[in-house]
């Protein structure tokens, strides 16, 4: 139990975000009081209370946490750490607090924790640090102070119900570009529109059509070659994804999934498949149905691993060789802890890869990739914290490159842009795939 | 002196048991009326099951990633609670008192397991200082208020400790063990020593969620 943090909490350098200075610009004193008593009032209920008079200040959340262990355990970054700086001093000061209190508290609650609920098994009494910061980014949403890129995305959601501000007719031209290309690979392949009854509705985030359209051509082959009664719709209600579930903006959030669970039910599919993504996932299966009234999601909802987990056992589609280069796997936290498919996962892995080679900690306690819970989505501000501060992946990488991984798998999009950047800032040469890649790649076609 | 005992053992001892156990039932009748009102959606995903799959990892040494990786402090922890709870309740000087009142009484522990359980209880509290002086994680966190709840566990045991021993201003330390004994009994209720109530509920709830939901461990 040594620890190597100075006698006091370093102090961390300021950053500028447009967002929230422009954001607390506009609050006066008076106001924050109000708003934040409303709050409390309005919402603050007995998880809340309880989490905070039961937490007994022992301090053994903080190994749990990738931004404590990378920032050399500076107790600042500790979970309880970050509460006492945030949503505890709220509840302390029974909402009298400052404006300047609220932009310290808005950057940490939005930068310095992904909500990966990585504490919550570490904390004796399993308080829920993840719920608690979610508490103070709704408090920072309500008083309008949100880092400026992720606060664009909710935008984004609210004006076009995706979060990359794609059009109906670009998301259309979308599907039937990537249609067009792969039927060079297979002639008879089609990306089916707005069909009634399929078996699957398969929706994506945002960013498939935007930046990895690659993604939706590499699910048609599949699809094609399981031969999948499925579809995608034309409408509104394709995209899966869902910053405002991270902003605190959670009228927004119900009303994504409203028209998510809707198209998918007016075109009387039977399922909903999602694509490669945690967060998406976490707010279809877990979050965003509780705030519609739908104790789990109205129509069945299965995340990309657990679809591909059935193709392979069921035989729908074959293996021509496995993937020669040994590879490891990243467990994201919205489907590991959020779902436990863990399991399924390196079944897949297992199926596809003919070298395995796990990373540790894994399954339920692997680290998070610091981009998670629209950390990366507050932008290029805090890049450089958000890297630095997950050294401890680094550290989980070089040692399963050692052992001879020359990939590493992580099915989520979050996690991609995370692990990427931690490759690159601490050079480790290691390639990124999804396990769609690895599939689309040794599948039998 | 004997007017001063007189009130510390008698009404005051009623006094205390009273707040604690109505204390106590406030707080959790408070509590789940506010659930109710405020986060209802609790109840739909409380599991008893898991709840008890959740307790049981952690409560069970050594059972959750966590006490593993803190082998010390996982052992005075479960030490501390375990002769926190069962050197009163067993005390054989207790039991006495209570057969002398009721004529009910119950198993008791030999004084010598007593002497050295109530030391462990001592011993891990200077561990819990320590701990909140010199790692920089538990001292960022700490406050006065947990100093205060730390001195006030461990009085009852250094008086009792005392007055048991006869030694020197034992009389003294006797009437400050009854004391103390009381003012812990209802600060449970109202200080973060609460976690002993909502305990299975914070830990139940997390398993719940955990385990129904999410279909992953939480240990």
């Amino acid at each position: 139990m040594k620890a190597t943090a100075e006698e006091s909490p370093k102090k961390k350098e300021k950053i500028y975000d447009k967002g929230i200075e422009e954001g607390a610009a506009q609050l006066t004193q008076e106001k924050v009081h109000q708003v934040v008593k409303q709050m409390l009032a309005a919402e603050g209920g007995a998880r809340l209370k309880a989490y905070i008079e039961t937490c007994s200040h022992c301090g053994l959340c903080s190994e749990a946490c990738h931004f404590y262990l990378s920032n050399d355990k500076n107790p600042i970054y500790s979970p309880a750490g970050k509460v006492k700086q945030t949503i505890g001093e709220v509840v302390k000061k029974r909402g009298n607090v400052s404006v300047d209190f609220i932009k310290d508290a808005c950057e940490i609650s939005f930068t310095e924790c992904n909500l990966c609920r990585r504490c919550v098994m570490y904390c004796p009494f399993g308080i829920d640090v993840a719920y608690m910061m979610l508490f103070m980014r709704r408090i920072c949403h309500k008083l309008g102070v949100v880092p400026q890129y992720i606060q664009d995305t909710a935008h984004s959601h609210s004006a076009t119900m995706n979060q990359m501000w794609v059009k109906e007719d670009e998301w259309i031209d979308t599907l039937q570009w990537q249609e067009e290309e792969a039927q060079d690979e297979m002639p008879d392949l089609r990306i089916p529109i707005e069909k009634e009854g399929a078996d699957v509705f398969y929706s994506v985030i945002g960013p498939e059509p935007k930046f990895r359209a690659q993604l939706i051509y590499q699910m048609a082959v599949i699809m094609h070659a399981a031969g999948v009664d499925w579809n995608m719709p034309a409408t509104p209600g394709w995209d899966n994804s869902d910053m405002c579930m991270y902003t605190g903006d959670v009228e927004m959030m119900a009303r994504l999934k409203k028209v998510h669970f809707e198209t998918a039910m007016r075109l009387k599919n039977k399922r909903i498949v999602m694509g490669e993504c945690g967060h998406a996932f976490r707010s279809v299966h877990d979050v965003g149905n509780r705030y519609l009234g739908w104790k789990m999601s109205p129509l069945p909802v299965v995340h990309a691993i657990e679809f591909y987990y059935e193709l392979l056992r069921d035989r729908k589609i074959r293996i021509r060789n496995k993937l020669q280069q040994p590879v490891t796997f990243h467990d994201p936290c919205n489907i590991v802890r959020g779902r436990g498919l863990h399991e399924m996962a390196r079944y897949v892995i297992n199926e596809t890869c003919k070298t395995f080679i796990e990373m540790h900690p894994n399954r339920e306690h692997n680290f998070c990739c610091a981009a998670g819970g629209g950390v990366i989505n507050c932008g290029p501000p805090f890049r450089n914290k958000r890297v630095t501060s997950n050294r401890v992946k680094a550290d989980q990488l070089a040692e399963a490159k050692a052992k001879g991984a020359k990939i590493v798998i992580a099915p989520c999009h979050n996690c991609h842009g995370g692990l990427e950047d931690v490759i690159k800032h601490y050079e480790l040469g290691m390639e990124l795939k999804f396990l769609g890649d690895i599939i689309y790649e040794v599948m039998e076609k | 002196m004997h007017a001063i005992y007189e009130i510390i053992s008698g009404p005051m001892v009623w006094l205390a048991f009273g707040l604690f156990i109505l204390g106590s039932l406030y707080r959790l009748i408070t509590m789940g009326r506010l659930a109710v009102k405020k986060d209802a959606v609790i109840f739909s995903y409380m599991s008893i099951f898991y709840a008890l799959r959740s307790i049981g990892h952690w409560i069970v040494p050594f059972a959750s990633v966590n006490m593993r990786k803190h082998p010390v402090m996982t052992v005075v922890a479960f030490v501390f609670h375990i002769c926190l709870l069962a050197v009163p309740i067993f005390l054989f000087a207790h039991i006495i008192l209570i057969y002398e009142a009721w004529e009910i009484g119950w198993v008791y522990m030999p004084n010598i397991a007593a002497d050295v359980m109530t030391l462990a209880v001592i011993g891990a509290c200077i561990f819990f200082l320590c701990r909140r002086l010199i790692l920089p994680e538990v001292r960022y966190l700490t406050t006065y208020s947990d100093f205060l709840i730390l001195a006030g566990v461990a009085a009852p045991f250094i008086t009792g400790f005392w007055s048991f021993h006869q030694f020197p201003g034992h009389v003294v330390a006797g009437m400050l063990h009854i004391i103390s004994g009381e003012i812990i009994l209802v600060m449970i209720p109202f200080t973060r020593l609460s976690h002993m109530l909502f305990f299975p509920f914070t830990r139940g709830y997390a398993g719940s969620e955990f385990g129904a939901v999410r279909n992953a461990k939480d240990w």
